[in-house]
């Protein structure tokens, strides 16, 4: 798995949780690009991920996500690449 | 349980939602079998939007029961839980409109009448108050633990009553074990620790519930079978103020949605049950009473004898049970007349019906005996085949995703929630013995089924090939053990098997059927035998009734045309030798078009079939060698 797969998976549950299939996402993305990406998504789409990839984050770690890739990158370092 | 596994798994989900959408209002028959699969919280999250897209502001129309307004209140977050209330309620047909009050405002929303809860007008209040909120703070020195939690529990009461004088039906959650325990296993001792506080609170709420006529959540039992932490998890308790995890959202709205069915009357009333490998295992009109597996001593009898004393459980408290079974009725009877371990007996069943037809169509029967509607009925059998047909024509129909393993069936059948009830009345005690009254009375309608357009979708394929050395054991196994679908009964071993396989003017077949459901194996065999003249004579058909009614008798039948046409020959001659368990293919000649040249005193019969005039009639199945 590389980090454009992690990125093309992460993309792929927001557009299934927005029910968006135009939802265009980048590492750059941040909850100010999508309007429905609430304080309550947020913590929905977390828990997803962390299914989708079977790994847990911290609360510190969750605390400073601040970006799309800042999620990639957890990801990443949770699965040892 | 967190998982709904009790729904089937709809492999094309997304592609299924993606169709549905384009559908517009026209999309909710859709949408509501997508909701009663097995989906996570992501699906059922998009689910709930694509919903609100489809009908937003108003229900959609021609639903037979009524829209559901719910406000859901309480001390933690609760917003994450909607989606899976509403999609709980469209799972069952119902149109659900969620009110969510603001984090910790219950109380403030319950009492001032000017509150967006009143103005929402609901039906239903849901009332989820968290553990840390109840008993999490320290206690006041001069109170004891008892007396705070009996003033709790007052609160709790008069909130209810506030509810309940503006016509509004309340459910209280109990309150989750998330607290530590201080002690361990003899907590009790401990009596002002949070943990104990909980459990007293929990078991108090259940006494003042029934005087106040309201009914409880509790979520105990799915956390006991899933696990508290999957059900909580304190780091989302910190961040986020959840004390239920997203992951449990579309189980938790699921157990709170089936009190509000069970309320409005969308139970089940009557739970319909297959026979063979469900009530006992194997097929008693194959295996014989003596051969079926069912009591102690063999762990697969011990787990069919489960699902029977389930069942005469959930006789007793009023609930009625049917039997739908593809069978002879007498073999169907034998078992309930004559096996000593059988906990159900004939008296216990309302309503009986073992016969060829479809399931769709005896269900229909089996409801318009009873005079119920076809959504009080439960369908349990194991057959993943006959749960799919039952599905796609009969949706209102429950029917709980039995896995491989009997040792689970009740469990399945438990935890669907399916059989929700919010009050046991004496007519319920009685209820059985009404409707077998009612039952002997009422005169049968029947309706057709869509069976093409069901065979049509399994994408039926039929392997065939000619008698080889693999496949030897099992083709004499099938010969030796078919009793019900077998024109001749006649046994072979493997050595005469291998003498027809080496015989160059025999015909002989074996087949194997596989569907959408996966490989069936071999389900068939059938030997003719070559006459001087220009007859081929059918000594041996048989078939598995696992794959009755899915048209392979007739695919089988132009095999065997095309087969005796390179041969040579121009008729097919057949003979029905009738035995105690094969009079269900006492007409099968007849039905192929086959005309009656015999007929003996002892039931038997000869046909003949001229091939020149033979036209393939098979339908729904890809033939192919191999």
């Amino acid at each position: 798995m590389t980090k454009d797969d992690i990125l093309a998976q992460i993309v792929a549950l927001m557009r299934d949780y927005f029910d968006d299939d135009d939802l265009a996402l980048t590492p750059a993305s941040t909850a100010q690009d999508v309007a429905e990406w609430d304080s309550l998504a947020h913590v929905n789409l977390i828990a997803g991920v962390e299914g989708v990839f079977g790994v847990r984050f911290s609360i510190s770690e969750i605390e400073h996500l601040q970006s799309v890739g800042d999620l990639v990158n957890l990801v990443a370092v949770k699965k040892g690449l | 349980m967190i998982d709904l596994d009790w729904l089937p798994v709809i492999e094309d989900w997304g592609t299924q939602l993606a169709a549905a959408k384009r559908e517009g209002p026209a999309a909710w028959g859709k949408l509501r079998l997508l909701a009663a699969s097995s989906i996570d919280f992501i699906q059922t999250e998009q689910l709930n939007r694509v919903l609100n897209k489809a009908f937003p502001g108003t229900p959609p129309s021609g639903l037979s029961a009524p829209p559901v307004s719910i406000a859901v209140v309480g001390s933690s977050t609760l917003a994450h839980l909607v989606p899976g209330l509403r999609v709980a309620a469209a799972r069952r047909g119902i149109w659900a409109d969620v009110y969510v009050a603001d984090y910790g405002q219950y109380y403030q929303e319950i009492e001032w009448s000017g509150s967006g809860l009143w103005a929402f007008n609901p039906k239903v209040i849901l009332i989820a108050l968290d553990a840390r909120h109840l008993f999490g703070g320290p206690l006041a020195l001069s109170t004891s633990a008892s007396d705070a939690i009996e003033q709790t529990l007052d609160r709790c009461e008069a909130l209810w009553r506030l509810a309940r004088e503006r016509g509004v039906h309340v459910i209280h959650q109990t309150a989750m074990p998330v607290l530590p325990a201080l002690a361990g296993s003899n907590e009790h001792r401990v009596d002002w620790s949070p943990n104990r506080m909980v459990q007293v609170y929990n078991e108090g709420l259940r006494e003042r519930a029934d005087m106040t006529n309201i009914d409880l959540l509790d979520l105990g039992p799915a956390i006991a079978a899933d696990g508290l932490r999957q059900w909580h998890d304190h780091a989302l308790w910190h961040r986020a103020k959840q004390e239920v995890t997203a992951r449990a959202a579309p189980c938790w709205g699921d157990l709170a949605f089936r009190i509000i069915a069970a309320r409005g009357g969308h139970s089940a009333k009557c739970v319909v049950l297959d026979l063979d490998n469900t009530l006992w295992g194997g097929v008693i009109g194959d295996d014989g009473l003596a051969g079926i597996v069912l009591g102690q001593g063999s762990p697969a009898g011990e787990a069919h004898l489960a699902l029977q004393a389930y069942a005469k459980g959930l006789a007793k408290r009023g609930i009625i049970l049917a039997v739908c079974s593809k069978n002879d009725e007498a073999n169907a009877l034998e078992p309930f007349l004559k096996h000593p371990e059988m906990i159900l007996r004939r008296e216990d069943i309302t309503c009986f019906v073992a016969n060829w037809d479809d399931k769709a169509t005896n269900l229909r029967r089996i409801a318009a005996q009873l005079d119920i509607g076809i959504d009080s009925l439960l369908f349990v059998d194991d057959n993943p085949f006959e749960r799919a047909l039952v599905r796609r024509e009969l949706p209102d129909v429950m029917v709980p995703e039995l896995g491989e393993d009997p040792s689970n069936y009740v469990d399945t059948i438990a935890a669907s929630g399916w059989l929700e009830a919010v009050s046991v009345t004496s007519d319920d005690l009685a209820r059985t013995g009404q409707y077998q009254a009612n039952a002997q009375r009422e005169k049968v309608k029947n309706t057709i089924t869509d069976m093409d357009a069901y065979l049509n979708s399994l994408s039926m394929k039929l392997r065939w090939r000619g008698f080889d050395p693999g496949g030897v054991s099992r083709i004499a196994q099938l010969i030796n053990k078919s009793n019900q679908f077998n024109l001749t009964t006649r046994r072979y071993s493997e050595a005469e098997v291998e003498a027809v396989m080496n015989d160059p003017a025999a015909i002989h077949l074996q087949l194997r059927l596989s569907d959408s459901f996966g490989d069936n194996g071999m389900i068939s065999v059938l030997i003719a035998r070559c006459d001087e003249g220009r007859e081929a004579i059918i000594d041996t058909w048989l078939m598995s009734c696992r794959v009755l009614g899915r048209g392979v008798e007739t695919a089988a039948l132009d095999l065997l045309v095309e087969q005796a046409r390179e041969r040579g020959f121009s008729r097919l001659v057949g003979r029905y030798l009738p035995s105690a368990k094969n009079s269900m293919v006492a007409e099968h000649y007849q039905k192929l078009g086959f005309t009656q040249i015999e007929r003996g005193d002892d039931g038997s019969s000869l046909w003949q079939l001229d091939l020149s005039g033979h036209i393939p009639t098979g339908k729904h199945i890809e033939c192919t060698e191999g």
